[in-house]
């Protein structure tokens, strides 16, 4: 039975793996945290009780820009998709369908509200898809202000977009882009797809990146409708919203920096808000089953040897109407210094390992860039590195699409050559999944 | 109390009390060069600055108890009485012992070691020749066991020791010449204050809300003391955790004498969960021995049990599940020491490199190192492949070859028993005392001259000299009277 007066939260475990001990006059401390969040009562998005989920409110939103036309089986893929992503809606979950253009238009219920999911309206709404025609700009903004006034408007827990575009945001500024994803960051969380090869990475995952999303290429239309469906599925699983990761540090101390490690590279450093004395947080969405790892390092006043102290106190916190946040977990970080050197020079496998994966993310995008402004060498030795990286920490799926844009001669050294010829989509996976990461072998 | 540089361990125990004196004068009090919380020596001119530490009494040559106590608790810079407590009893007796050169006037331990020898140059090199008698049947007529232990003192419960705290007052008011600036405070009413940076509260993790630092642990110092035989236990200055242990115990033989046990033990620190595994075998160790004495075994052969039921108790540590323990640790491991007083004879136990001295109280007679350690450089030496010098200047010295543990390769208990001629007490220790005081004589020298009636103290002088030689391993040392002290008059009450 559902309990109500407790929202249906998963239980949420934190472990921290970490060399604590530090050489005398040591200061930088590494810790690896793994959150897992478990017993939401999901599995694949559908619980046993359709009922008895979170209220969840999913906006879609499909470019149909003209360039949507070329070719033609790109607008029927986007169609298909957005069908099949309508289907794998549950029952009582509210949505809206949002066609993308130099404006948004809203498409179903189009009455500035959100409908919710039920077989009449899951059928309506695919009727209105057939309505969809490909003409005009792109200027994502627009799209993304007005799935948030759709979903602000609805009384729900969990809010989500699903974004599909096939080129680049060429009808408004820029900073008309960042103004729209400040305005909505911590409002909803957003999926991106890009569709073709036409499309600008860096535009694509800095809007998955400002709303906590994820981000890929559907290089072939044809795979779309498989993608949405494990999208929605994705997103009808999350069961708590606006679960965020706090770090209260000593006088004395900074963070050098926080970011998520697994299963994506993201930088949250630089999105802190202050919450309280030495505290801080940074937004980590929403969450159904999953775990995810953060690498956090920060830099403690040095002491002497047989010292300890708490370097940060990790905590999940999740805001409550009524003020006071719930914890709903939480971890040490601490710091030991010590005059055994086999005990200091030790590097916690965890911690090699994602700074490892950080720098495959970091050398794929350099060496991909190095590429593209014609400096072949640095290209090289930069593939190289990554080649070399993904093969050592068994980073298989980057290994193979790495191996498509370099012929790889000795993946343990890293000696690669650029292939003469690439395709696009296939550089553009590359780039796209660069911050994908794997795992610690156990 | 005032806050303090976080770098200095406020932490410490009460023998840190003459350091934070010094911490707190910013100058060298000799040529007025400014100093450092961690300074032993001045920068400038090179001013021995534990010897600032204000003294009651001259050391040297007085001969006087109170005279020497005052240099030794300074020597110890140790929590330990002042020369005027009130050991009433033996107060007027002469304390020719005291008169000994090479008191250790400042707590300069090296320097004790050194001028101490050559003070007595002739007796210290032939103290660690094996000189007491033979072992003989207990005769139990002379000593009376008076029943439990009773509390000779509230320290004798075993307690946080929140180390500021641990200066009683009247210690404060007997030591007025010694001046502590950092006296402390009376603790706050709402809950603790960090003792690194007296600004914040403590967590319940037991780290502050402010520095983070962590706050002292119940382990990482603690002190006991029965009716005759006291120990004390300190993480020291290097180690972040105590992984020491020991227990006292007495008990009635069948005869209705006294037996008076001191269990000590080093967790392995290479080990898993080392701290563990001295706990276990000090506990189990105690009630082994305790239970067969009891029973009426001979001391030999229940220290042999004894030891054999400390090195299950730590096997079995390591048959345990532990989810949090990593890949491929070692089995938790520690050595163990113990000694015994059972009438007229006390008996020794060992497996690995903690040690027991004997230290006679007319210290013109030899004092002795009991046991052989399991350790590589005492086998260099036993096999004459090295001298002892040599040995123990290797870095593979204190490399130990026997412990308890599931992965020992050996148990090789070793058991010795002993009587002695004369009175004196048994300095059980680990290696984080031993190795300022490695020969007997450096031991006896640094055993206070009263330690026979008043073992606490001397315990904590001997974690004193031990934590102004740098503390660089955790310390832990019991001293058992011999004969034992149990129920006799002359044992003064602590207040």
């Amino acid at each position: 039975m559902a309990n109500f007066s407790k929202s249906n939260v998963p239980q949420f475990s934190v472990d921290v793996y970490q060399n604590e001990f530090l050489p005398e006059g040591g200061r930088e401390v590494n810790a690896i945290v793994t959150v897992t969040s478990t017993g939401g009562g999901t599995s694949g998005g559908r619980p046993a009780d359709g009922q008895s989920g979170p209220s969840a409110g999913v906006v879609l939103m499909v470019d149909c820009s003209g360039s949507m036309e070329y070719p033609p089986t790109k607008m029927r893929g986007a169609r298909e998709a957005t069908a099949v992503a309508i289907d794998a809606l549950r029952d009582g979950v509210s949505f809206a369908v949002v066609a993308g253009t130099h404006q948004a238009r809203e498409v179903f219920p189009a009455n500035g509200a959100l409908a919710v999911a039920g077989p009449a309206t899951r059928a309506q709404a695919k009727q209105a898809l057939r309505k969809l025609t490909a003409g005009g700009g792109t200027a994502i903004g627009t799209w993304l202000r007005l799935a948030d006034r759709l979903l602000g408007g609805a009384e729900v827990s969990i809010r989500h977009g699903i974004l599909l575009t096939d080129g680049r945001n060429e009808h408004e500024k820029p900073e008309e882009l960042q103004a729209a994803l400040d305005s909505c960051a911590g409002r909803f969380t957003c999926d991106a797809r890009g569709v073709g090869t036409d499309w600008e990475v860096k535009e694509l995952t800095g809007i998955a990146s400002a709303l906590l999303g994820s981000v890929d290429i559907v290089a072939d239309p044809q795979g779309l409708a498989a993608d949405f469906q494990s999208m929605m599925e994705n997103a009808m699983g999350k069961e708590v919203a606006d679960v965020a990761l706090r770090l209260w540090t000593p006088q004395g101390s900074e963070i050098a920096f926080v970011k998520q490690v697994a299963p994506t590279v993201e930088d949250l450093t630089a999105r802190r808000t202050e919450a309280g004395p030495r505290a801080g947080d940074y937004p980590t969405g929403s969450w159904g089953d999953e775990s995810r790892d953060y690498h956090v390092q920060v830099r403690v006043p040095a002491a002497g040897v047989g010292q300890e102290m708490l370097a940060a106190r990790l905590s999940l916190v999740l805001p409550q109407p009524d003020g006071a946040p719930r914890v709903l977990g939480q971890g040490l970080v601490r710091a030991v210094w010590t005059d055994d050197m086999a005990s200091s020079t030790r590097i916690s496998p965890q911690v090699a390992h994602y700074t490892g994966q950080a720098e495959l993310a970091q050398v794929i995008q350099q060496g991909l860039e190095a590429r593209k402004a014609g400096d072949l060498d640095g290209a090289t030795a930069k593939l190289g590195r990554a080649v070399q990286l993904a093969s050592a920490s068994g980073n298989a799926d980057t290994a193979k699409l790495l191996a498509k844009v370099v012929d790889v001669v000795d993946a343990a050294s890293g000696t690669v050559r650029l292939k003469a010829r690439v395709a696009d989509a296939d550089e553009m996976t590359l780039e796209t999944r660069s911050t994908k990461t794997v795992r610690v072998k156990k | 109390m005032p806050p303090l540089p976080e770098s200095a361990r406020s932490a410490a125990p009460a023998p840190a009390a003459a350091r934070q004196a010094r911490t707190l004068s910013a100058a060298c009090p000799s040529c007025g060069d400014p100093l450092d919380a961690e300074d032993r020596f001045c920068g400038g001119c090179g001013h021995d600055l534990t010897a600032a530490a204000p003294q009651p009494a001259p050391g040297g040559a007085g001969g006087s108890e109170a005279g020497s106590d005052g240099a030794s608790d300074a020597a110890g810079a140790s929590a330990g009485r002042a020369g005027g407590t009130p050991p009433a009893p033996r107060a007027a007796e002469p304390a020719p012992e005291a008169a000994a050169p090479g008191r250790p006037d400042a707590g300069r331990a090296d320097d004790a070691a050194g001028a101490g020898r050559a003070g007595r140059l002739a007796d210290a090199e032939s103290t660690d020749a094996f000189l007491l008698a033979p072992p003989q049947a207990a005769d139990s007529d002379t000593l009376v066991l008076a029943g439990v232990a009773r509390p000779a003192d509230p320290r004798e419960e075993m307690r946080d020791d929140a180390r500021e705290r641990d200066v009683p007052q009247e210690e404060a008011r007997e030591q007025p010449a010694a001046g502590r600036p950092d006296a402390p405070a009376t603790p706050t009413a709402d809950g603790p204050v960090c003792v690194a940076c007296g600004l914040g509260g403590v967590d319940e993790d037991g780290y502050c809300e402010h520095c983070g630092h962590a706050q002292p642990r119940q382990r990482d110092h603690q002190e006991k003391e029965l009716e005759g035989v006291a120990a004390v236990s300190d993480r020291g200055l290097r180690h972040h955790r105590n992984e020491d242990a020991f227990t006292l115990g007495t008990a009635s033989l069948p005869d209705g004498s006294p037996a008076v046990a001191a269990v000590v033990c080093d967790g392995v620190s290479t080990a898993y969960r080392p701290d563990d595994a001295s706990a276990a075998a000090a506990a189990a160790g105690s009630d082994s021995l305790l239970a067969s004495l009891e029973r009426g075994a001979p001391p030999e052969e229940a220290m042999r049990t004894a030891l054999m039921a400390a090195f299950d108790a730590v096997v079995a540590l390591a048959a345990e599940e532990d989810p949090d323990a990593p890949p491929h640790h070692n089995s938790p491991a520690c050595t163990c020491v113990s000694a015994v007083v059972t009438g007229p004879v006390f008996t020794v136990g060992w497996i690995g490199d903690s040690r027991a001295y004997w230290i006679p109280d007319d210290r013109g007679l030899p004092s002795s190192r009991l046991t052989e350690d399991d350790s590589w450089a005492a086998r260099m030496v036993a096999a004459g492949l090295m001298t002892e010098a040599e040995a123990y200047a290797d870095e593979r010295a204190h490399a130990i070859t026997g412990w308890l543990g599931a992965d020992a390769v050996e148990v090789d208990p070793h058991v010795a028993a002993f009587q002695p001629e004369g009175t004196g007490v048994i300095v059980v220790c680990t290696d984080g005392l031993w190795n300022y005081a490695e020969s007997a004589a450096e031991m006896a020298e640094a055993v206070p001259p009263d330690a026979r009636t008043r073992p606490l103290h001397s315990a904590r002088a001997l974690l004193g000299l031990a934590l102004d030689g740098g503390g660089h391993d955790n310390v832990t040392v019991a001293v058992l009277p011999f004969p034992a002290a149990v129920s006799r008059a002359g044992f003064p009450p602590a207040t």
